[in-house]
Order: structure tokens, then sequence, then C-alpha cells
């Protein structure tokens, strides 16, 4: 009863999509104000709608009722509730739900949250996202739905996936989907301004915040994302270059050029066209995203072509929405009027720079990740873009824009004199040198591009602080005046702050793993001893534990530190009873910032057991970094002047308690 | 090649559970080591180039499939017939085709995957070259302060609008 009824309303959020679809855009269209403003209450109502029949698909869940086809492909009696309730998007039909549950989320924050927004692009915003969620329910109810029955219903279900029942499952997807979806909030507003034709500074005001809250989530989900795959897979990679990754990182890359281009736009005018392109560029690749992913066609073409139903229905969404959004760009983009002049040596200059960069990183990124797919296509003939063309590719677009972050923030708009700015960054350049040389002098048998690297990293870290140190005044007033200037400095300028310190210690992270990992790989039998960076660690032999839905073998290892404290590590390997399916279980031990990081491989033929143990210095700030760039994010985002309106009443109150320093 | 294929030994029952084939982990094993160090460290540098073929981008330094380890044995085997890097590469094609290497080779049809960076820069760098040329060409200071002026006003307007 509740899977029909979770079905119903699955079904009238699509009829209310298509309602929403419509009538604002015509009121936005008419000048109609009636229609126009049943545009809130429709968002709202397609999300209670969603909400309910995700609901509906939880309870389903949670109570195993292995009628519908999906619990009973994804689910299991025995498994945890956590799992249980997770297990709802561990799988495509659920997946998709949630994708669209988000979607609708969104709607419904610009009906509540959005008032400051003029009433016809307003409409015109939620007709658009009408439309993204027309299509991606007739997706859902047409060849992906999860209400489908199963008669007779079996008694039971065959489990989810072992490598999803994690706590990962339970925050990285959300998260994700909050990222990559949200960009259709300001794919919408690029839409809904070019049929307006409204385009201006206000605009990019208004898209800002949304853009910030969907690159903040889109940041921690591929942070989670990544520290998952960490523990999770069992040798403590944490990027892999995988198309799925990338299919998220594009996304995320274009996305941070977009917040960089709409504070040009915001506060110059500048870069109008290339800010509306590269908010419909960046939605386009979560749509991108969600084909690659969803369709099939990265496991082989073929597969595709095999089963392409689901395949060709998203191609088709993909080509309606991204077709449709470069036609009506191309139509109203010739007509924009540019904005503020500006000098190549200015902020602007910096911005642009830095867009150029992230910009080619994407288009990089895309093209290797698509590469084998056209290849295969075209010709026929299989080839494999991997970890080292990445890598070799991506990384040396990375250092330019790295070693020109500390310089941006301090260029003012307009023109800048590049002389100051360099004056300022000197104490900090002189820091990072000697970082560098006492690196290199202190570890001469590593390559000295480890030295570089941490080096870049420190430029980075302390860099991020400049534009602060130096609004603040700090060494040239007194300080009790620059403490106080510290407090009035606006949000945004210390979320800019964090978000590059992030940078710079995820920087030193990869830097110091890749470069000064230990890794040791050996067969033990109860008794035997062996060592890693100094860490002694002695096998005492293996105990069966079995778990709810699995058993497992424990390896009970004693670790001995360099310093002579001792402490127990319990790598494991695991084997799923209703899959029959293995998994290995890591045992990592957080030291400083750095992590022991020991599992188990194979039984060798002698009877003895692999055990692989690594070092990894500093790892967790890759994750460290990617907190502090959230962070960076959210400070931003609480930043009052985000909110037009609430920013003119502040402005006038500011212009009352303090004259100067107004805002960058 | 020495397929060194080998059967499990009995085990105790603790261990039974240890023998299958975990999807993923970190895969070089002892027994298939060099005793030669810097051998051992070219081996393993060139194994995460090499794709482990029926895993999904794994290499074959990080897939445990048992294909990977007959290449892991394979890439060490014609590295102790003294083979360079480039011709234990070359051989790997000759055998599996290009699909082996993570990093394609740079050919006529891996042109344009080579370029797209290079390519997309300089188009980056056209374009901005050409907009401030047209831009300086068009108009001096005085056009651009008008304009200004003209969307200030409309911007107060939409402002005023909401209000």
């Amino acid at each position: 009863m509740i899977n029909e009824l979770g079905h119903f309303a699955l079904v009238l959020a699509l009829a209310l999509a298509l309602v929403q679809g419509a009538l604002p855009a015509i009121g936005a269209a008419r000048g109609d104000n009636r229609l126009m403003a049943m545009g809130p209450s429709l968002a709202l109502g397609t999300f209670v709608f969603i909400a309910l029949a995700f609901g509906a698909l939880t309870a389903a869940y949670v109570t195993s009722d292995f009628s519908l086809v999906n619990v009973w492909e994804n689910s299991h009696s025995a498994k945890p509730m956590l799992f249980k309730v997770t297990g709802v998007w561990g799988n495509h039909e659920g997946s998709m739900l949630l994708w669209v549950l988000i979607l609708s989320l969104f709607g419904a924050m610009i009906a509540l949250f959005g008032s400051n927004i003029p009433p016809d692009l307003r409409a015109n915003v939620l007709s658009v996202q009408g439309w993204i969620a027309i299509a991606f329910l007739l997706f859902i109810l047409l060849t992906s739905n999860p209400f489908e029955r199963l008669d007779p219903a079996p008694f039971e279900g065959n489990d989810l996936n072992p490598v999803l029942q994690d706590i990962g499952l339970a925050i990285h997807p959300p998260m994700l989907y909050l990222g990559y979806v949200g960009f259709s909030v300001t794919f919408s507003f690029a839409a809904a301004a070019m049929i307006s034709g409204r385009i201006d500074s206000a605009w990019a005001r208004w898209v800002r915040p949304w853009a910030l809250a969907a690159w903040l989530f889109l940041t921690a989900g591929i942070a989670m994302g990544s520290y998952w795959a960490y523990y999770e897979l069992g040798w403590g990679g944490w990027w892999f270059w995988d198309p799925v990754e990338n299919a998220s990182f594009i996304p995320w890359l274009a996305g941070t050029a977009l917040l960089h281009s709409a504070l040009v736009m915001e506060k110059r005018e500048a870069l109008k066209i290339w800010t509306i392109l590269l908010a419909i560029i960046t939605f386009s690749m979560s749509l991108l995203g969600t084909f690659l992913v969803r369709s099939g066609v990265l496991t082989s073409v073929h597969a595709f072509a095999n089963d392409p139903e689901r395949g060709i229905f998203i191609l088709m969404i993909l080509i309606v929405f991204i077709g449709g959004s470069l036609t009506l760009f191309a139509i109203r983009a010739p007509a924009l009027k540019a904005g503020g002049l500006f000098q190549p040596i200015s902020r602007e200059g910096a911005l642009v720079f830095n867009n150029v960069f992230l910009a080619t990183a994407a288009a990089t990124v895309l093209t290797g990740t698509l590469y084998p797919l056209a290849m295969e296509a075209l010709t026929g003939a299989k080839i494999s873009v991997g970890a080292p063309f990445f890598n070799i590719t991506f990384g040396p677009l990375m250092i330019p824009l790295l070693l020109l972050m500390p310089l941006g923030p301090l260029l003012s708009w307009k023109r800048a004199d590049l002389y100051p700015a360099l004056q300022r960054l000197f104490w900090i350049a002189a820091l990072a040198l000697i970082v560098t040389l006492a690196v290199a002098a202190l570890t001469t048998d590593q390559p000295v591009l480890a030295a570089l690297g941490i080096g870049l990293a420190a430029w980075v870290m302390l860099g991020a602080f400049a534009e602060i140190w130096t609004r603040a005044g700090i060494g040239r007033t007194a300080p009790a005046t620059s403490l106080s200037r510290l407090g009035g400095l606006p949000r945004t300028l210390w979320g800019t702050a964090l978000g590059h310190f992030g940078i710079g210690v995820l920087l030193l992270g990869v830097v110091c793993v890749s470069a000064f990992e230990r890794e040791t790989v050996t067969e033990m039998q109860p008794g035997d001893t062996a060592s890693v960076a100094g860490y002694r660690f002695a096998f005492e032999g293996v105990l069966p534990v079995s778990g709810p839905n699995y058993s497992e073998q424990v390896a009970q290892l004693s670790v001995t530190s360099p310093w002579g404290n001792v402490f127990a590590m319990r790598p494991a390997k695991r084997i799923y009873q209703a899959r029959n399916m293995p998994t290995t279980e890591a045992a990592i031990e957080t030291i400083g910032f750095s992590q022991l990081y020991i599992s188990l491989g194979d039984v060798a033929a002698d009877g003895k057991l692999v055990v692989r143990a690594w070092w990894k210095p500093q790892v967790t700030l890759i994750w460290i970094g990617a907190i502090f760039m959230v962070l960076g994010g959210a400070v931003s985002l609480s930043d009052r002047r985000l909110r037009v309106g609430i920013a003119e009443r502040a402005k006038s109150r500011r212009k009352q308690a303090e004259p100067a320093d107004a805002s960058a | 090649m020495p397929l060194r294929e080998r059967i499990l030994p009995l085990l105790g029952a603790a261990l039974i559970g240890l023998a299958v084939l975990s999807p993923a982990a970190h895969a070089v094993n002892p027994d298939e080591m060099l005793d030669d160090p810097v051998l051992e460290h070219r081996a393993r540098e060139l194994s995460s180039e090499i794709r482990c073929m029926k895993c999904q981008n794994q290499s074959i330094d990080d897939s445990d499939a048992e294909l990977a380890r007959d290449l892991r044995i394979l890439v060490r085997d014609r590295l102790q017939a003294g083979d360079s890097d480039r011709q234990v590469l070359d051989y790997l094609v000759d055998r599996y085709g290009e699909f082996v290497l993570l990093k394609p080779r740079f050919s006529l049809a891996n042109l344009l995957l080579w370029l797209a960076p290079v390519a997309s820069l300089l188009g980056g760098a056209l374009a901005i070259w050409r907009y401030a040329r047209n831009r300086r060409g068009a108009g001096g200071e005085a056009a651009v302060a008008e304009l200004t002026t003209e969307e200030h006003a409309k911007l107060t307007k939409i402002l005023d609008e909401r209000d």
C-alpha cells in the first residue's frame, strides 16, 4: 500500500512539475503577477511529493519489503538498520530518486529564501527548475522505477554490495548530489536571465550564494568520497582518476571557475558572457557526469549499446538541456554589453588568469575521460587513459595557478600596481624559500621536487592570509588598531583566505605522502615481526569474528612505535554471506597528521599471510585541507553582504559607524 | 612465460576465509618481487602504467586479479632478461594492444588527447587577446564611463523595483 502511495506521489510530483515548468514562465512573459506567484507554491508542492515518494521507498527498505524489485535486489533483512536506510540510494533507481529529491529541495529553497529575487526572474528560475525535474521524473518513471513490484515476493533479498555497507554511503552521495545538483540553480538562473534578457551585476549577486553553497557541498562530497576510497579499498590510494571520480571533479573545476568569475561580474560587471557560459557549462558537466555514471557507458561502450534504454534517455536530456541553453546563449550573448574595462595587471586580470587555467584543467580532464569512449565508438580502437596521463597533464596546469594564488587578492580592481603587491609578499616568499631549502637539506636522499612542492605549499598557505594581514595593517599600526580592524573585515575575506589556505594544506599532504611514503609488503605467520618507517609490528595470529551479515578473519597485530609505545592494530578480511563477496578492512592508526595503514593480502603458497603496511606521512592533511576549503565556503556564505537588500541596509548602518574600508 | 600457477595449500580453518581473491587491494606479493632493488623499483614504476585489462581503470600494480599477477610476473621476467622500460611496454603493446597502456602514446590517433590542454590554454589566451584588442579599438575611456553610468542606473532601478 505504502509502495503504491509512493509511486502515486511520484506521478503527482511529475504533474506538479509540469505546471511548475509552464505557468510561472508564462506569467513572467505576460507580466501576470498571479501566474508568477504560483511558482513558489508549485516548487514546494513538487518537493513535498517527491519527499513522500522517497519516504515510501525508505519505508520499504526499513521493513525489508522484498515485494519491490529494487529492495529485493539491494537489501537484506540481516543488514544493519543504518545500511538499510542508506541502501535506498546505493543503487541506480534509488540514487536517481535522491537526485530529483535534492533538485526539488533546491527549488523549495529558492521558493523559501528567494524573496529578494525580482518576481519575474524567480518565476523563470523556478520554471527552468521545473523542466529539469520533468525530465528526470520521466526518466525515473519510464526507465528506472524504484516501485516496481515482484510477485511472488521472495523471502530474502540479495543484499547491498558490501563495499557500500559503510558510513561513507550515508554521507558521500547526499553531499555530492547537493553539490552537483546544486549547480542546477546557477544553470536555471543563467537560463532565466537569458530568457528575460536581464544580465547584470545584480544577477551575479543573486547567483553567488547558490554557487557557493553548491560548491562547498561538492567539495565536501568529493573529499568524503576520497577518504572513503582511501580506507575502504585497502591500499590507501586517495585519488584514482577514475572516470566516476572525474565525473564529479569536472563540475568542481568548472564550478570553482564560476565562483571566481561571478565575483568579477558582481563587482565590476565584466566577464558577463563568460560567467553565464560557465554557469551553463558547470551544470552541463553535472548532467554529463550523471550520464557517464548512470548509463553504463563507462563499463563498456558495448554494454551501453546492448541495453541503451536508460543511456539514450539521459543522453536526450543532455542534448535538450545543453543544446537548448547554448542556443539561447548564442541568441542572447551578442546583445550583451561589455562591462567595466580593466588592465591586464588587476584583480580582474588575476581572476581571468585563474579562469583560463581552471577551464583548461576541466577541459583536460574531460578530454581524458571521454577520449577512450570516443575512440572506441568512432574507430573501434580501444585505448586507456589513466592516472599517469592525468598526473602529467593536470599537475603542470595547477602550478601557475598556485604560484599566483597569493598575489591575486592583493591586486586592486581595474588597474593594479604590481610592485607594492609583490613587496607585501616579500617576507612570505622568503619564508617559503627557507622552507624549501630546509626540506631539501634535511632530505638529501629525496628528489628536489618534494622540497619544491613543500615550499609551494608553504607559499600558498602563508600567502592565503596576506590580504588579511595587509588590510589589518599588522606590523604597521598599533596592535589594538590591527585587532579591531581584523574584527571589522568582511567575512568573504576570511572565506577566501580559508579556502586558499585549504588548497595549500591539501597540497602539503599530497606532496608529503607522494614523496615520503614508505611501504612494506611481507609474508607473516604468528610470531613474525616486520617494520615500516620505524614502526615494528608483530603478527600474533588470526581470530574469526562474526558480524550481523558477514564473518571476518581479524589479524592481531601488536605495533611498537619508534618511541616505544605499543598499540594494537586489527586489519581484517570479511566475507559477506549473501553475495559471498570478500572485502578488505584496513587498520588505520593516526599519529599526528600521519597514518599507519595496514591491510591484509592473500595467503601465500607457504601458508603465510601477506601483510601490507604503509607509513603515510601527513596524509590526513589532504582531507583537512578540504575541510578548510569547505569552512571557507561556509564563512563566505554567512557574509551578510551576499544577501541583496540586507547588504543595502547594512551598508547604510556601516556608513554611520565607520567611514573607512568598504569591501573588496 | 612461466605461469607460476599455485594451488592454495590446506590451511587452518581460520584462514580459509582469506583465500578468496578480494576485488581490490594493492597487489604485488612478496613472492613476485625481484631480489635486485633497482630492477624491482623499475618493475613497480612500470606496473603503475600498465592496465589490468579485465579491471576497471586499475593498474596491474593495484589489482590482484589473476591476470594482473601474470602481467606483473611477465614484466619482471622481461626486465630480468635485460629489456629496457620501453622494450617491455612495446612487448606488451604487441601482445595486448594499446589498451594495456594507462598513459596513451603520443601518436597521430591520440594527438587530440595530448594537444587538448595546450590547445585549450592557447585558445583561452587568444580569446582574451582578441577581446582586449577589440575593447581597446571600440572606444576609449569616455565611452566606457558613459556605459558604466547607464548600467549603474539600470542596477539601481532593479534594486528599487525589488524593494
